[in-house]
């Protein structure tokens, strides 16, 4: 009975849709500046998800409008259609496809996971301190330095914050790092980031936190090592007892391995 | 007067809430004394002498209102007052405020409030757009802003979007199975009357002093433990919710389960009903747990226990893993009614056989099973142990498969069919099919984990959230809503405006949501009162589309209320459908059905010769008696 439909148009007519959405999806830069070794990674997982969801939204939307096109009642047709009561050959299609479709997605996200949270051995590891409604930010790496609502960090070279709450959940995304984590009180958690792009961004708070939440923001500058360098000898302050306190308090229970490498 | 207060009924349901919030403020001053500490309250957030009352205020009023009256006289051995079936029934708009077990006066008592509370949550969302429409802050301050789409995500999940399919499913279900109410009609009716003390403590915690709850719907701690007293309002209108919720779902399960008519197999109930099954069979099972969280919270601020205190030895992250544990099925709680919905809307006006009923139905139980083990999929950046992500991931896409069954199914029962648009209903099942695909997409999205890190917490997730209920549920629920709108009310509802409705419904959905996505990847966070110039533009944009939006569901209000009261009367069965509700008149007479009808053959036999899906009483002549239910016959 499906003979009756033209099947190869209407594949004909998905594909060029799909092609046509692609094609002004894909010329948007839908994320904004990409500043990390991981913004690429991401990026390019999202254009790939485009593209599929193009192809089954294409797909839905000329199923749908030929039949309404086509299978549409005429005025004064009180008649039934025709009793078809299903086909399992489509049914085992319309589930095993999708399946497939999102089991590449699963494998294809799980390695963009591990190749972005991938450790470095020289990585710079730097303390966030969260609290409402500001940012600080500790070198233990230098003297436990200390800086507020200003972070500093080298391009190319990895950097893994150890996060710290001191009140309630916080989190800290750069946009154009691709990177978020929730601070957490009572636990350190970790995020993985190479910037490889000198410049000035925002970090943001995006869980909320109160009312100063929408303004919990610190300005991040992504310079040269040697600038960064010169910039961390000159900061004066030494991360204050208390948060020296919670970093020693806090469990770590974000372990940076992905499933396999170490898990639980 | 004595009369009156004996009579249950509303004086004495708020003379019994008045003296057992007065037993509550009591309670806690005794026992303060007993204990040695102060009789007023001088902690910050307890506030145990609004708490208690809180809770017993609304048991009292509940008591005094009628909702125990039997089982008390039954437990206490007394005579019980035996069922004059007085309460069965509305003859005026008045019977719908008194407590009365008729599963089809209950049905309409739902569907209204939660409507109420639905333009209530839509006032909050206007005023939300209002203050978002410039960065800055105008019109409200930061503080109440948290308040407001706080107070608007909790009325629209809690008091509408959840009770309004138990409405819709308590006044069509009964019938659909042919049965002649619900099983349990006092707890019927004792669940419907918890739901707008629920929302009654939602809106009322506005009087609090430190406003609103403000930490979102989510109420993650340890925001929400050293909240001000507004929270508690949310816990406890949580709790009454909750028990509303669970007790509508055992009854469905009971019913369904014990009253389908005879020769009603499980694999001859109507789409609907199945998915009403599944939704309950998520509700008993994941609400007690958002109860307990809440509970939690509670006892955190008013008892000092250390659940979510990291100080006290408390784990933080804990109350994430247990709200989602609920909260994630329950976003299919809010779907799986409307699915039900879609198929009757969609076979009925389309004149066909749904396409591949079993793989439907079998959909909606995979839905389920599944649902329970993707909850950490709302905690990829929450700190949690990292190795749940994965695995969270692929059940979390693998979702997406029964529901692309359900999709895919909805389209293939239009081909070779009779559609018919004329019904608002079918318009916006049809719509749903669209705005629910990229709903689902950006669920897929959502996902996988790289891109979640990068869009969580974003304007991203607001429209998904979005598209899901409001283009996905919100959408659904008009469907039923103009579909069974003849049934219910006796009139027909006018489809000119009807369509009015639909098209800047679907209008005002896109242009208010799809930028939405755009800002969120671009870099704005969720649940900010103000926000970076550069999505200024995007936002006024949005905000018009809102008001547009908004304005649109007046037109709704306008048309149901002139056309319940003033509209053309509609006979048994304007659209020709099958299932059993169309075959008893408009409304339905007071017990349903003067003999239980016999159910022969499946629901959505359209085009079939010769088939019938039920013979009702009185013309069972010509059939001798009821094909032999088989095992394997559709």
């Amino acid at each position: 009975m499906y003979g009756r439909l033209p099947i190869a148009k209407m594949l004909a007519a998905t594909v060029a849709l799909t092609a046509a959405i692609s094609a002004v999806m894909l010329s948007i830069n839908w994320d904004g500046q990409e500043a990390s070794t991981a913004a690429p990674k991401i990026d390019d997982l999202l254009n790939v998800m485009i593209v599929l969801s193009a192809f089954v939204f294409s797909l839905v939307m000329v199923m749908l409008f030929y039949a309404l096109w086509k299978f549409k009642a005429k005025p004064g047709d009180e008649s039934d259609g025709e009793p078809i009561h299903g086909n399992t050959r489509l049914e085992i299609a319309w589930t095993l496809i999708p399946t497939i479709i999102v089991l590449f997605g699963a494998g294809y996200s799980w390695s963009v996971l591990n190749d972005i949270e991938e450790p470095a051995k020289n990585a710079l590891t730097v303390d966030v301190f969260s609290q409402q409604y500001a940012w600080s930010f500790g070198y233990p790496g230098k003297g436990n330095a200390y800086v507020q609502g200003e972070l500093h960090v080298p391009v190319n070279r990895q950097v893994q914050f150890k996060m710290h709450s001191q009140d309630v959940i916080h989190s800290f995304w750069v946009p154009e790092w691709r990177i978020k984590k929730d601070n957490v009180p009572g636990i350190t958690t970790t995020a993985t980031v190479t910037p490889d792009k000198v410049g000035t961004y925002q970090l943001i708070c995006t869980e909320l936190c109160g009312f100063g939440h929408a303004s919990m923001r610190a300005k991040v500058v992504v310079e040269p090592p040697a600038d960064f360098r010169k910039w961390v000898a000159g900061l004066k302050e030494k991360v204050p007892a208390p948060y020296m306190e919670s970093i020693r308090q806090d469990t770590e229970t974000n372990p940076v391995e992905p499933l396999g490498a170490g898990g639980a | 007067m004595v009369a009156a207060i004996k009579q249950p009924g509303w004086i004495r349901g708020l003379l019994g809430a008045i003296l057992a919030a007065a037993f509550g403020v009591g309670l806690v001053v005794v026992l303060r004394d007993i204990s040695g500490l102060p009789i007023w309250q001088t902690e910050q957030t307890g506030y145990p002498h609004v708490v208690v009352p809180l809770i017993t205020g609304p048991l009292g009023f509940l008591a005094g209102f009628g909702c125990f009256d039997y089982w008390l006289r039954w437990a206490a051995g007394m005579p019980t007052i035996p069922e004059d079936h007085s309460q069965h029934g509305a003859k005026s708009w008045k019977d719908y405020f008194h407590f009365n077990t008729d599963h089809k006066v209950i049905g309409i008592q739902y569907i209204c409030t939660t409507f109420f509370f639905f333009f209530v949550g839509g006032l909050m969302a206007m005023l939300i757009r209002a203050e978002l429409a410039q960065p800055g802050t105008q019109i409200v301050d930061a503080a109440t802003y948290n308040s407001l789409f706080s107070t608007h995500a909790v009325l629209m999940i809690f008091v509408f979007v959840i009770p309004v399919f138990a409405g819709i499913a308590n006044y069509v279900l009964p019938l659909m199975i042919g049965a002649p109410d619900m099983a349990f009609p006092r707890l019927n009716a004792l669940s419907f009357w918890m739901l707008p003390l629920a929302g009654l403590l939602f809106i009322g915690s506005f009087l609090a002093p430190g406003g609103a709850f403000d930490a979102g719907w989510t109420g993650y701690a340890p925001l929400s433990t050293g909240a001000p007293l507004g929270q508690s309002f949310f816990n406890l209108g949580v709790q009454f919710a909750g028990a509303s919720s669970i007790a509508t779902a055992l009854n469905f399960l009971v019913t369904i389960i014990t009253m389908r008519a005879p020769g009603m197999t499980f694999w001859r109930m109507p789409l609907l009903v199945w998915a009403n099954l599944s939704t309950s069979l998520l509700v008993v099972a994941a609400t007690p747990f958002i109860a307990g969280a809440q509970f939690m919270v509670l006892f955190d601020r008013v008892l000092g226990t250390q659940f979510f205190q990291f100080a006290g030895g408390g784990d933080v992250i804990s109350y994430q893993h247990i709200f989602w544990f609920y909260s994630h099925p329950a976003v299919y709680i809010m779907m799986l009614p409307g699915f039900g919905i879609i198929s009757e809307v969609i076979s009925t006006h389309a004149r066909k056989p749904i396409f591949g009923y079993r793989l439907m139905a079998l959909a909606l139980i995979g839905i389920v099973v599944l649902s329970y083990s993707v909850w950490a999929h709302h905690m990829f950046v929450a700190g949690m142990f990292s190795w749940l992500r994965v695995p969270m991931m692929i059940t979390t896409l693998l979702i997406a498969v029964p529901t692309g069954i359900k999709i895919f199914s909805w389209l293939g029962t239009l081909y070779f069919g009779k559609i018919h648009t004329y019904s608002t209903a079918m318009l916006f099942a049809l719509a749903f099919i669209v705005t629910f695909t990229i709903g689902g997409i950006s669920g897929v999205m959502l996902g996988m984990v790289p891109i979640d890190i990068h869009v969580s917490d974003t304007y991203f997730i607001v429209a998904h959230i979005h598209f899901v209920l409001f283009g996905g549920s919100v959408f659904t629920i008009f469907a039923g809503i103009y579909h069974w709108f003849p049934k219910i009310t006796g009139r027909m509802y006018d489809e000119k405006l009807g369509r009015v409705h639909f098209w800047g419904t679907l209008v005002g959905t896109w242009g208010t949501f799809i930028p939405m996505h755009w800002i969120g990847m671009d870099g704005m966070p969720r649940r900010v009162a103000d926000y970076a110039t550069q999505f200024g533009n995007w936002n006024l944009l949005i905000s018009c589309c809102a008001f547009f939006l908004g304005a649109c569901q007046l037109v709704f209000l306008y048309n149901m209320v002139v056309s319940w009261r003033f509209g053309p009367r509609a006979v048994a069965n304007p659209w020709r459908a099958n299932s059993i509700e169309w075959q008893v008149s408009s409304p339905p007479p007071i017990y349903n059905f003067d003999e239980i009808p016999r159910v022969v053959g499946g629901p959505y036999e359209y085009g079939v010769p010769g088939a019938r899906h039920a013979i009702m009483a009185g013309e069972g002549a010509e059939v001798a008696k009821p094909e032999p239910a088989v095992v394997g016959q559709t």
